[in-house]
């Protein structure tokens, strides 16, 4: 069965714990920069909304690159950056419509979410499940359970 | 190893940046942050000097764990000689500035002397500069923020700044980063003004790559984020209510101050407390809280992101304060709410907005404006000094006006910009401030948290409840309960509490893990990421060394034992209502004993043995 990432953004606190542990995962070091999962704070609305590759089945990234670098893991439905093919053209991060693949200024490649091959180490570290690793045609069922309980027959729905 | 082993030194008179590598003797015996702050301070330092004089320095220091993966490693400190108390000042703040000077590559930034004209120091990971603050000198820390913001096109860019309360001399100004976390206690922000340093801005992409054992750190931290999350107050109350969770409970055990501390209960305390701010409001339906937010790293996230009602007199002609910012934690809402009697939430906020946005220290301004209400209704003040307005207490305008006459610096705001101990002295009436060393109480009256008396008295930077909050024990019951009404047994609580609130401050890490974690529960992450052996005994050591070596510089700076001491009201006036009715401070008994506990001799001097012992120069 494949999963998904689910972000709840209502209940993302803006810690970057995400980040600390994507990094930590990622580069071995504590550093938010170097992390594929970002937090973003709008300090005016009081919101703070965790953001990652969803891994388009229709990967731009992937059909962008001139090198076949990105490939999908069966597995995990992750697109996966080979970093040996990898040439650092970053045509892919142009053609990305969301941002989430991006280069690395030490390694000279590019790097993005590859859901730790199944393990997303950003689901472990969420304090408070705003981050949530979810099969993947159910991704909205627990937002819809939340609508459902707001329903005129809540009582019996509980 | 989790230090960068790196310092910035910045000679503002003369204009140069240098780097120097971090004292590895001293980190062996203080730690970080608070501990080697002051190590630094007192080293290079003369405690005599005028804390807004050039030789007065200003130091920010990070601990080995602020910006790892440890819960709440947030934290770094402002350590410098407070104008407030004369005494050593060290001002802890969270938000995201402080991993962001580690990421940077900077253990800690030491500032001397003072600029001939105002500058920012600008930081991007090995490249620092001081560059010229002529368009953010006169703004507030909100203003200052954006244009650094703009100026360097870096929406990832941390600020630290200091509003106009600082510029303009306010004894308590705080230095404000990331918009509403504050180095805020003991006016560190008046000595950043004072050195014509208005603000620092860093950006660091380094990371933190050198943790001694990173499996062992990583099992280790996120073991005791369990912890956290399954404690009553760290994984369900401190989220759910922020600190605010104290405002119904400290009200019911009678130890809440009010009215200057002329009372041990306030009528109103459950209109200004965290279950108010949840409910919607009858204007717009809703509620003070839009959401608790996380310091970085920190899986407890008791921060509240607040609005005030758009319809409220103090707001509804200024739409810069429409929007969300930090909210009231509980001391400012005690200060600014039970203290002055107002239980009106809306000015209470809105008051704490204006702290945010020109670093002011929500609890000595609230005292101080508590101290302005009864000098006035003494008649010691009169409206002949505020032009026409009437200081009384329980009146949201009054509130209000004075809050904004300190950040105009008005004639009648300058003279509230003094603290409350100055204040009372000017007016005739020294006795109506409730300070220690010159510094404002917290929110919890001692009459009714024995402890507390004995833990204001002996705070090394002035009344102060970060440095041994025995209400944990004495109302919470953590690590066990103690009677809060009985004094005997307090002196050892108090020094076991502040000797090792001392150790996690120096840390990185933040003091309200400790309603969850022990020191074992802290000291094997600190020894898996730090170079050598941090167990708890060691831990507990360097603690009592930083408050050994605190004192001494304090003694240096000429106070002595005398200033171990209470207000008469809290000595003298029974308090006279609830558990503690008929109760004052029994800090008489409690002293004696502290200073024998200590290793100091019976004027509060720490004996040779106890120098010896801790190895103190």
């Amino acid at each position: 069965m494949q999963k998904s990432l689910y972000l709840d953004a209502d209940k993302c606190t803006g810690c970057k714990q995400c980040e600390l542990a994507c990094s930590f995962e990622r580069d071995g070091s504590f550093n938010p920069i170097k992390s594929s999962i970002q937090i973003f704070t709008f300090h005016e609305a009081g919101r703070f909304v965790p953001y990652t590759c969803t891994q388009c089945d229709d990967a731009w990234c992937m059909t962008a690159c001139p090198v076949d670098a990105i490939t999908i893991n069966t597995a995990t439905g992750a697109k996966e950056v080979n970093e040996a093919t990898c040439v650092g053209c970053k045509v892919c991060t142009i053609a990305c419509p969301f941002g989430t693949i991006n280069y690395n200024t030490d390694t000279g490649k590019v790097t993005k979410c590859d859901l730790c091959g199944g393990d997303p180490q950003c689901v472990t570290a969420c304090p408070t499940d705003a981050i949530t690793y979810v099969e993947a045609d159910a991704t909205g069922f627990s937002r819809m359970k939340e609508w459902a309980a707001k329903t005129d027959n809540a009582q019996s729905a509980a | 190893m989790a230090w960068t082993n790196k310092v910035l030194r910045v000679n503002l008179t003369e204009g140069t940046l240098r780097y120097e590598p971090l004292n590895q003797e001293w980190v062996k015996d203080y730690l970080g942050q608070r501990g080697l702050g002051t190590r630094y301070l007192v080293d290079e330092v003369d405690p005599e000097v005028d804390a807004l004089s050039p030789e007065n320095k200003m130091i920010f220091a990070t601990g080995p764990l602020t910006g790892t993966a440890a819960s709440t490693s947030a934290r770094y400190s402002v350590i410098t000689k407070s104008p407030l108390t004369g005494a050593i000042a060290c001002s802890n703040s969270g938000g995201f500035f402080g991993p962001e000077l580690k990421f940077a590559g900077l253990d800690m930034v030491i500032f001397e002397g003072k600029s001939p004209t105002p500058v920012y120091l600008y930081i991007e990971n090995d490249e620092a500069k001081l560059l010229p603050a002529d368009d953010i000198w006169g703004k507030s820390v909100w203003e200052a923020d954006e244009i650094l913001h703009k100026a360097h096109h870096d929406p990832q860019l941390r600020v630290a700044a200091v509003g106009r309360a600082a510029e303009s001399g306010c004894l308590y100004a705080a230095i404000v980063n990331d918009l509403h976390r504050a180095a805020g206690r003991s006016g560190v922000g008046t000595v950043m003004a004072s050195k014509n340093l208005k603000a620092i801005a860093v950006r660091g992409t380094k990371g933190i790559s050198n943790i001694k054992d990173p499996k062992r750190f990583m099992a280790s931290t996120a073991q005791e984020k369990e912890v956290l999350a399954e404690n009553a107050v760290t994984g369900t109350g401190l989220p759910a209510l922020g600190t605010q969770v104290l405002m119904n409970v400290i009200n019911e055990i009678g130890a809440m101050p009010t009215r200057n501390m002329q009372d041990v209960q306030f009528e109103g305390a459950s209109k200004i407390s965290g279950e108010a701010m949840l409910e919607p409001r009858e204007s717009d339906g809703k509620p003070n809280l839009t959401t608790n937010a996380g310091c970085f790293g920190c899986t407890i996230a008791c921060g509240r992101i607040s609005t005030v009602d758009t319809s409220h007199f103090s707001v509804k002609d200024k739409p810069q304060y429409h929007h969300n910012s930090g909210g009231l934690e509980y001391e400012a809402a005690w200060a600014l709410g039970s203290d002055t009697c107002v239980d009106d939430l809306d000015a209470a906020t809105y008051v704490n907005f204006l702290c945010n946005e020109d670093g002011m220290d929500p609890i000595t301004l609230g005292s101080t404006i508590a101290a302005a209400m009864e000098l006035f209704e003494k008649g010691a003040i009169t409206t002949e000094h505020t032009g026409g307005v009437e200081l009384e207490f329980g009146s949201p305008q009054s509130l209000v006006w004075c809050a904004e006459q300190v950040v105009a610096a008005t004639e009648f705001g300058k003279d509230l910009g003094l603290g409350s101990k100055r204040l009372c002295e000017k007016y005739g009436m020294p006795d109506l401030s409730m300070t220690v060393k010159g510094q404002e109480f917290p929110a919890y009256d001692p009459r009714g948290i024995q402890g507390m008396g004995l833990a204001y008295a002996t705070s090394n930077r002035g009344a102060c409840h970060l440095r041994g909050y025995t209400v944990a024990s004495e109302v919470l019951g953590i690590p066990e309960k103690t009677d809060p009404l009985v004094s005997e047994g307090k002196a050892g609580l108090v020094i076991a509490f502040q000797d090792a609130t001392a150790a996690v401050d120096s840390a990185g890490l933040c003091l309200f893990t400790t309603f969850a974690w022990g020191m074992d529960n802290i000291a094997p992450q600190i020894d898996s990421a730090c170079e050598g052996d941090w167990s708890v005994e060691r831990l507990l050591e360097v603690g009592e060394r930083i408050w050994n070596m605190e004192r001494d510089f304090n003694l240096k700076a000429g106070l002595t034992g005398a200033d171990d001491n209470l207000p008469k009201r809290l000595l003298k006036d029974v308090a006279k209502t609830g558990p503690a009715k008929g109760r004052v401070s029994e800090l008489d008994v409690m002293l004696p004993e502290y200073y024998e506990l200590r290793g100091w001799d019976s004027t509060g001097v720490p004996t040779d043995d106890t120098r010896q012992r801790l190895s103190l120069a």
